[in-house]
């Protein structure tokens, strides 16, 4: 009996570590860089010369797991090349997927007194109290990415994608291309995302209004597995098409890899248009040798924009609106360039 | 009359299938053919084509089904043990093959993410990644055999770290093979137009067929599942064996990782391999072992794995409304499990019983 209390207690303080372990694998980047700003603070006096305002602006930054996507991955790493000290700013990050977890990040950054907190939520509720903290302990909060459901008063700015936009513009740029027929294959990404909704809204929409034929309209899910599964079974089922809309690149990889299988023939002045979103790099590369047609940008470099926000609020200056929507790109086989696959794939 | 003593033999034989525990999987794929011939006979169309370069390809939705289920059917294999022996399942599958898919492209890609060339060979990078994917495996078993965890509690850890570790390896890139000879693992060998993850399931379940046969595994697995304590007063080692089995599945998820990543040549984190972990759960369900360990049929759980691809090229073939698609298949897995209940397959064999009285009556007569 002893003995197997012994066990049972050995086993779940090795469960504990083993947990903390687990937990340090993908909350590591988060510990590291929420020391981070310990070290920069004490460095703060030594940098003092090297800047015009002569202090640094302490800001907190909460994002959602870098690993997520590779949107995600450029997000982080564009804010981080802009909030060095360098630019005058002492930022430190936390990275979380979960909403509860983001509010205690957001709790410690009012504790740490930033001037500004910079948040792109996991979930749209549950913030009022923790943004009635920040307002009251006089922290500005900047949303970037995601908006919230909470009070416009809770926040002075808000930086937001529209994924409207994107799909609109990629309908667009497919309208122009005057095709004979438009029969089209939807590959959507997980239902109800922000993304989803907007990009596949656009289609639905112009397909209704000009009588384009959706022969499939399935959701893969991001995954490019699914997509590759569902356009083979179109393909197998001998139904026509020769548009695909895929609502991000990876999907967008499947298909083609089914459209390869099945030697039907895709890209520029081919049998098959490919349309993919989130410009990755590997995907401009395919559009680059005009494998795929066009690709929709998701921008994920935000930082510019809530540099130039803070600028003006340092300056006591007022923004002339809440909300702002940043430009969003598309590109066409035909016209991309190098520097564009450069500058822009993420 | 002279066929009543037909109808006899037939129905015990009805009721012997009906006993058996590969009749579920059967019954289940049987019912979606069925369905599916009567729906549209087109589905089991088979054409020879050629692929975009220039490669003879079967192509039609059979073809897919054995092509796509293949990955899960190699992972029921280990996750049949793993149920039978510690009686509980292994949820860092997914997590696990993003991992060891990870390792594969490390290996092959190193620092560079777009390499022209190969920078090792594909072998040597499977091979890694099989050590890694077993020694993940390895935790996994020393946490159940060792440390008497509850395998899900214990695989939990995995499960929640797997897919950042996986980012880690290659520095949250996403690296892109260029090489042609690797997709043929995921895809096609030049002038073979059968896809090759079919090749590599057989050859698993040949293994371990033969692995079963002229071994005590089987056996072994089988006692410790069922009473631990008697096949430790037996001279077993449950916590060796239980080990074992972690490691195993190890392995089975490294050949699924390596083909994952070559049917793209490249891998996405988050989303390789999501929730195979419950499909891979449902195809030893479906083949009617019992979750909570003891005996096993690993042919059963290949077949309910195909089962389970069956039922998801059916739903893309019929282009079920993409958010009702989960309903329907939630519909059709309620319909299967309940009729792998033991107590509804007690019923049907009782039913066929009856059946066959009123024609010994009639005979009689």
């Amino acid at each position: 009996m002893r003995i197997k209390k012994i066990l049972a207690m050995a086993a779940s303080t090795v469960l504990c570590g083993a947990m903390f372990v687990g937990c340090g694998a993908s909350g590591s980047s988060s510990n590291n860089e929420a020391k981070q700003p310990d070290s920069s603070s004490k460095a703060e006096p030594a940098n003092d010369n090297g800047n015009s305002s002569g202090s640094l602006i302490k800001v907190g930054i909460i994002n959602n797991d870098p690993n997520e996507s590779g949107y995600r991955t450029a997000n982080v790493n564009d804010l981080k090349a802009t909030f060095t000290k360098e630019n005058g700013f002492d930022a430190s990050f936390a990275y979380s997927l979960k909403n509860e977890e983001q509010i205690n990040y957001a709790q410690k950054f009012i504790q740490d007194e930033v001037d500004y907190l910079l948040l792109s939520a996991a979930d749209t509720a549950g913030w009022d109290s923790v943004l009635k903290d920040a307002k009251d302990a006089g922290v500005r909060v900047i949303l970037f990415d995601r908006t919230i459901d909470a009070d416009e008063s809770l926040y002075d700015a808000s930086i937001v994608s529209d994924m409207d936009k994107e799909g609109e513009q990629a309908v667009e740029w497919l309208k122009d291309q005057d095709l004979k027929a438009y029969d089209i294959i939807h590959l959507q990404g997980v239902m109800g995302t922000a993304a989803q909704k907007g990009r596949s809204g656009a289609l639905d929409k112009t397909a209704k209004e000009l009588g384009w034929n959706i022969v499939t309209q399935q959701t893969a899910e991001w995954n490019a597995e699914k997509a590759q599964q569902i356009v083979q079974s179109a393909i197998d089922a001998g139904n026509k098409f020769n548009v695909i809309y895929a609502e991000n690149d990876d999907m967008a990889k499947g298909a083609v890899a089914a459209l390869d299988r099945a030697n039907i023939s895709h890209g520029v002045d081919k049998d098959v248009v490919v349309i993919g979103f989130d410009c990755n790099k590997w995907a401009l590369e395919e559009l680059k040798k005009g494998n795929w047609n066009y690709d929709g940008q998701c921008n994920p470099f935000q930082s510019s924009y809530i540099k130039d926000i803070i600028d003006k609020l340092e300056k006591g200056e007022t923004l002339p609106e809440k909300k702002i929507i940043m430009d969003e790109k598309g590109f066409d086989a035909k016209t991309i360039t190098d520097a564009d696959v450069e500058q822009y794939g993420i | 009359m002279t066929a009543s003593p037909k109808t006899a033999q037939k129905s015990s034989f009805l009721t012997n299938i009906v006993r058996r525990q590969i009749f579920i999987p059967i019954a289940a794929l049987l019912i979606l053919a069925i369905f599916n011939f009567i729906m549209d006979p087109s589905f089991f169309k088979i054409t020879l084509g050629y692929n975009s370069e220039g490669d003879p390809v079967l192509s039609g939705n059979l073809i897919s089904i054995i092509d796509y289920g293949s990955e899960l059917a190699i992972l029921a294999i280990g996750m049949t043990l793993v149920t039978a022996a510690s009686r509980g399942q292994d949820i860092s599958v997914g997590a696990a093959i993003a991992i060891s898919g990870s390792v594969v492209l490390r290996v092959l890609c190193g620092t560079n993410s777009r390499p022209e060339t190969l920078q090792a060979p594909i072998i040597v990078a499977f091979l890694v990644s099989c050590l890694v994917a077993m020694a993940f495996g390895a935790f996994n078993g020393a946490l159940v055999s060792v440390f008497k965890i509850q395998p899900m509690v214990a695989t939990l850890i995995l499960f929640t770290a797997g897919r950042s570790i996986a980012a880690w390896i290659n520095n949250n890139e996403l690296p892109v093979v260029s090489d042609r000879t690797f997709t043929y693992f995921g895809g096609y060998i030049p002038g073979i137009p059968i896809p090759t993850p079919f090749f590599i399931a057989i050859a698993c379940f040949i293994l371990t067929w033969l692995a079963l046969k002229f071994t005590n595994l089987g056996l072994y697995v089988q006692s410790v599942g069922i009473n631990e304590k008697t096949s430790r007063l037996n001279g077993l080692n449950p916590a060796l064996i239980k080990f074992v089995t972690y490691v195993i599945l190890g392995l089975c998820v490294a050949i699924a990782g390596f083909i994952k990543v070559s049917r793209l040549s490249t891998i996405n984190y988050s989303v390789v391999a999501k929730d195979i972990e419950m499909d891979a759960i449902l195809a030893v369900a479906l083949g009617g072992n019992s979750l909570s360990g003891g005996k096993f049929n690993i042919s059963a759980s290949i077949l309910g794995a195909y089962v389970i691809q069956f039922l998801t090229t059916t739903l893309y073939k019929f282009q079920v409304q993409s958010d009702a698609l989960p309903a329907y298949k939630a519909v059709v897995v309620i319909a299967l499990v309940i009729l792998s209940a033991p107590i509804v397959r007690e019923k049907l064999a009782a039913l066929f019983k009856k059946l066959r009285s009123p024609a010994k009556a009639e005979s009689k007569s």
